[in-house]
């Protein structure tokens, strides 16, 4: 698939990233998770990040933590990097025709500038209330608290 | 000191520590679990109790750690969290710290497909590192992952998996700097049969000082035959067996059983020599009997006595240690 693609090219969709950030702010006011936006935003995710990145609607999207690799992809759905399992041609141990999905998030984390080093960033276990939710909703509602409260050190 | 556990203190107190695993039996009569401690409880420091190994059933790993603390051996508890939710595995680390079972190596487990229930619900609420994380919360902050507090915390020694055998390689340092970031004590790595690959890696968490935040033991073991060891690489998740190996196996002939124990012992003192490696941790399935004398020949025995060994009288959990991170 062609949009699948441009999963290789990280640094455009840093861009991308920062860019769809700005403009939800812009309307930060009104995209209340509870809203009428909640309807809408939640089919224009899935089908945009579901063609891009093969989106899981997790509701928690950390993207640019993780190489603008989709960790909800990885079979045991692990959001802090690989396990000990992966094949030596870098495909996974559950998947043996799919490439391990953290093979690929380090080599395209390398290749953005600003984000990148979130990869080294020990990551809270999901919300999965949020699942099929928004996460660009959730990411700028102050309503929204996605850490457990235990959490924070 | 974190836990004062055994393994804790023969670790801090600077020895070359052993560990050793234990294959859960299918049964539930305490015998299948001490007979095959027996064999190498006197040669290990401690024994690991593991969770479900290749997602296969077995009996649980608490009940494991349990009885072997009772035999008077200390104990590591695998917990994987494939098979269960945060709210089932922190009562857990509390119930094992309330049986004395002082060492837990946190782990994200092998996926259901590789196991004899490939039917069944993967749970992987959590992954390796934020198991880790929660339970250095349970036990620094005194509370559940909710907030709500607890009324005595689990003294617990936190470990994880490493392994440096597989892609990415040059992720697999600082992936182990996120464990340590996220509570590891001390860190059990996959099988180790590729040498000049584990000196590279160590070289990398030598500059990285992890060593220094982390005791590192190095997983080895005995291959049986040639068959056995390629069945191994192409059926074990994770388990990397170079050619060199296995053709020297093969070239053994009808004493490739003895070449495995010598490859073993030679891994071991290798392994030894590497900067920044603090003990080995010794998986030999069905052949539990070669542990003792793989270690004698190895030079690793006697174990230090707990009560005698320099460092002691044996410190009480309060003494926060230099190597505290």
């Amino acid at each position: 698939m062609a949009l699948r693609r441009l999963q290789d090219r990280p640094r455009i969709l840093e861009i991308a990233y920062v860019a769809t950030l700005a403009a939800l702010r812009l309307f930060r006011n009104r995209l209340n998770p509870e809203g009428v936006v909640q309807k809408v935003f939640v089919p224009g995710e899935r089908v945009t990040k579901g063609l891009i990145f093969d989106c899981k609607m997790c509701g928690d999207c950390v993207l640019h933590n993780t190489g603008m690799t989709c960790p909800m992809t990885c079979p045991k759905n692990l959001r802090n990097g690989p396990c000990g399992g992966v094949r030596l041609n870098g495909n996974c141990e559950i998947v043996p025709d799919m490439q391990c999905v953290w093979v690929a998030a380090w080599e395209r984390s390398q290749k953005m500038p600003r984000f990148g080093s979130g990869i080294h960033e020990v990551l809270a276990p999901t919300d999965r209330r949020l699942e099929n939710t928004s996460s660009w909703i959730n990411d700028i509602s102050p309503d929204v608290t996605k850490r457990p409260i235990g959490w924070a050190e | 000191m974190k836990s004062g556990s055994r393994l804790e203190r023969v670790l801090r107190s600077g020895h070359f520590a052993v560990t050793a695993e234990l294959l859960s039996p299918d049964s539930a009569d305490p015998p299948a679990v001490l007979d095959h401690a027996r064999v190498i409880g006197d040669s290990c420091d401690a024994i690991n109790a593991t969770d479900a190994s290749g997602a296969t059933t077995h009996m649980s790993n608490v009940a494991v750690a349990a009885l072997l603390r009772r035999a008077g051996y200390d104990a590591v508890v695998q917990l994987a969290c494939r098979d269960r939710n945060r709210i089932a595995m922190q009562g857990d680390l509390l119930g094992i710290a309330a049986l004395d079972v002082r060492n837990v190596l946190c782990l994200t487990g092998d996926g259901v497909a590789t196991g004899d229930h490939p039917e069944a619900k993967p749970v992987f609420d959590m992954d390796s590192i934020t198991l880790l994380r929660t339970a250095r919360i349970l036990r620094d902050k005194v509370q559940f992952l909710s907030g709500r507090p607890l009324t005595s915390p689990p003294r617990l020694f936190l470990g994880g998996a490493s392994n440096p055998f597989v892609p990415p390689f040059d992720f697999r340092p600082l992936r182990l700097k996120k464990k340590i970031e996220a509570g590891a004590d001390f860190i059990q790595t996959q099988y180790c049969f590729d040498v000049p690959r584990l000196r590279k890696f160590m070289e990398r968490v030598v500059d990285m000082g992890l060593h220094e935040r982390a005791f590192i033991l190095v997983g080895v073991g005995p291959l049986r035959s040639a068959r056995v060891a390629y069945w191994m690489r192409e059926n074990i998740p994770g388990v990397v067996v170079p050619d060199s190996v296995i053709r020297r196996l093969l070239g053994a002939g009808k004493r490739s059983r003895t070449e495995g124990k010598r490859i073993c012992i030679e891994l071991i003192q290798q392994i030894e020599e590497i900067p920044g490696i603090s003990g080995v941790h010794v998986m030999a399935y069905r052949q539990e009997h070669l542990v003792p004398e793989i270690l004698d020949e190895a030079g690793l025995l006697p174990r230090p006595n707990p009560v005698t060994f320099k460092g002691s009288p044996a410190p009480s959990v309060d003494i926060v240690d230099s190597r505290q991170c």
